[in-house]
């Protein structure tokens, strides 16, 4: 008989029911909503005039849309305004905890769930919102949603889902200096491209991911929505339980211990069967950029863009031309932040990068935290001092200029080196051109006010 | 929901590849709170200049080019989970997308609003496209119940798969919230089964 992969033993313990040549009636332990995605899911209990079945399993928060100053203001947008309102609004009616803008939990969803212990390995997670794929870090099926499926949670805790196929991706070896887990994922999405993994659910696994700490795990579960797939995850270790122990919602005491056993036995069998494997070798690994416009369109930092019949559209979005360098390339703006790296961690490898030394006077540098704990952490830590002498403004938490929905904006034709996951047409902001980078990328870029080779200033 | 059964149309052609959400409907258009309106900025940055101003080249700026069914290249729908990209195809009136590759979550999302995603072998759909660019207004048409897509000037039809229950959900303009609202003591039976959470 064959074994079991990680994947497998998740999903399978929540299938509620099957229908024949159908989906499965998931069940769903934990729910994330924020302000975009939810108003109308909502509105749809109402209509049907249902409540919320499990709401003590649904938590909201505020990031899409919020801004990044002066948060104890009335939001100035009067669109911004009142969706955020009407999630407060929804909230109260339904009996859904919501740490709302002010709250000391608030911040971007895939930031908050980890860090409170409310993402837990074993766990089915979704939300409306693609990167739902970053709690599989944890050893969860975690996935995104569309608002109809948010309705179909809200009122049965459930979700109709086909079960996905399996694809595993092993990364082996010593990191380079100057490589980060961001590399790693935008390494892999060059390699299988954007669509490369639809329809598949990811396990990383590998000498390389079992290395890595937690946050660095999280970056790359978050970008397996960039090659297509419905998520991906990594067996949970000592390093997983080592994160979760003690954390606000994590189980406690006797629990603990309980919930510590039946984690150790989430992994994949040793004759498990995945659809598809893919292999890289870490040391193949160099800091990354992308040069177009969708994240799979990447290559190393010293690389010269492709050529081909695919990019031209891209490329002349982008104002590049194949057999062009990026390295030295001016760059007016740079964007530390995201779900994917606006963790403690990447705050702090920012900071020991920047310390001492001044961003370029060409460069807007702006670091986002991605939630109020870890904007308050970096404060202990005296990072905010650090940053701030170089030049780089810390501002409050949100989703900010990763999807360019509140003023946090990049102009139309500038370029900005980015942390954030994606380069799409616009997405930033209407013409502005996107950058994928490592944070480290992104702040030794912020210093030289020019595409750099971290490798060249550490 | 509204039942769907056979639709017949001319077809707005689009063979850009990877076509991601946030060209469908950029985010700053997702302040709404309620499903309708988004037509109006559906494909906005393709579609208006940044003063607003039509871009002429743009196929759904071209006079003669009209239709219910949307043909675009492979990989439509990536990146964002916005059903907003769902409801804005809809709300501008199209019924159906066809591509040769869809992405997950566009997928079920447009079939959960209504409109089909209609895959089909992408070789065909290079026909397409070379004969719409000859003669735009030949009609298609897409049957449900048969599963079958057909053009004018294309010979042979071309069969489309999709799954049984979705199916049915569809020709019934039945829901999937319906349907797990029947499943409710099935769902609290299986939740006493559960030690933790
Ligand atoms: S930070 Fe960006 S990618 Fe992450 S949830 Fe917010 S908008 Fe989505």
């Amino acid at each position: 008989m064959t074994g079991k992969t990680l994947f497998d033993k998740v999903w399978d313990q929540h299938v509620v029911s099957e229908i024949t040549d159908g989906p499965s009636v998931l069940y769903i332990d934990r729910h994330f909503i924020h302000e975009v995605t939810s108003p109308q899911a909502f509105d749809g209990l109402r209509n049907r005039g249902i409540g919320v079945f499990r709401p003590k399993q649904t938590i909201a928060t505020a990031d899409h849309n919020v801004p990044t100053i002066d948060q104890h203001l009335p939001i100035r947008d009067k669109l911004s305004r009142f969706q955020v309102q009407k999630l407060t609004e929804n909230c109260q009616e339904f009996g859904v905890e919501l740490y709302g803008l002010g709250h000391k939990y608030q911040g971007i969803v895939h930031v908050i769930g980890p860090e409170l212990g409310i993402t837990q390995p074993g766990m089915t997670i979704v939300c409306g919102d693609s990167h739902t794929s970053t709690h599989g870090a944890f050893g969860a099926v975690a996935f995104g949603i569309g608002t109809s499926e948010v309705e179909q949670v809200l009122a049965t805790q459930c979700v109709l889902q086909r079960k996905p196929k399996k694809m595993k991706i092993e990364v082996n070896g010593q990191l380079g200096r100057g490589v980060l887990s961001k590399d790693i994922i935008l390494y892999i999405a060059s390699k299988i491209s954007t669509s490369g993994a639809t329809g598949h659910f990811i396990e990383y696994t590998g000498t390389t991911i079992k290395e890595l700490s937690m946050e660095a795990r999280m970056t790359i579960c978050n970008m397996s929505i960039e090659m297509g797939a419905r998520g991906g995850m990594i067996a949970p270790d000592n390093a997983t339980f080592e994160y979760l122990k003690g954390r606000q919602f994590a189980p406690q005491g006797e629990d603990w211990h309980l919930a510590k056993q039946s984690w150790e036995q989430l992994y994949s069998d040793e004759n498990a069967e995945f659809d598809v494997v893919h292999k890289f070798e870490a040391e193949d690994i160099a800091p990354m950029i992308t040069y177009g416009t969708n994240p799979g369109m990447g290559m190393k930092i010293n690389g010269t863009v492709p050529e081909s019949s695919e990019n031209i559209k891209a490329l002349a979005y982008m104002g590049l031309t194949a057999g062009q360098q990026l390295l030295g390339k001016e760059v007016n703006h740079v964007f530390i932040g995201s779900c994917t790296n606006s963790r403690i961690e990447d705050l702090r490898l920012v900071a020991s990068l920047v310390k001492g030394r001044q961003k370029a006077p060409n460069v807007q540098a702006m670091v986002i935290p991605g939630s109020k704990q870890v904007e308050k952490q970096a404060r202990l830590e005296g990072l905010d001092k650090i940053l701030e002498e170089a030049g780089f403004q810390l501002r409050q938490p949100g989703c900010s200029a990763c999807l360019g929905m509140n003023d946090d904006k990049v102009p139309s034709g500038e370029y900005c080196v980015s942390t954030s996951n994606r380069n799409y047409e616009g997405r930033q902001g209407p013409g502005a051109r996107t950058i994928l980078a490592s944070p480290l990328t992104a702040a030794a870029t912020a210093i030289t006010g020019r595409i750099t080779d971290v490798r060249e200033i550490i | 929901m509204e039942p769907i059964k056979t639709i017949k149309s001319t077809c707005v052609p689009l063979p850009a590849e990877n076509v991601d959400t946030d060209q469908i409907i950029p985010a700053r258009f997702l302040k709404a709170t309620t499903r309708e309106g988004f037509g109006d900025n559906l494909f906005r940055d393709w579609r208006y200049s940044n003063n607003g101003d039509p871009v002429p080249g743009f196929v759904l700026n071209q006079p003669g080019v009209k239709g219910s069914i949307l043909i675009a290249g492979k990989n439509f729908g990536c990146g964002s989970s916005r059903e907003h990209a769902a409801w804005a195809l809809y709300d501008h009136g199209f019924k159906v997308v066809v591509s040769s590759f869809f992405a997950d979550i566009f997928s079920n999302n447009a079939l959960n609003n209504g409109l089909l995603a209609v895959q089909l072998p992408e070789e065909y759909i290079q026909r397409l496209f070379i004969a719409l660019d000859q003669n735009p207004s030949l009609e298609a048409t897409v049957d449900l119940p048969t599963q079958q897509f057909s053009m004018e000037g294309i010979e042979e039809p071309a069969s489309f798969e999709i799954n049984k229950h979705k199916k049915s959900c569809l020709l019934q303009g039945f829901d999937d919230i319906d349907y797990l609202l029947s499943h409710k003591e099935q769902i609290k039976s299986y939740e006493a089964t559960r030690t933790t959470v």
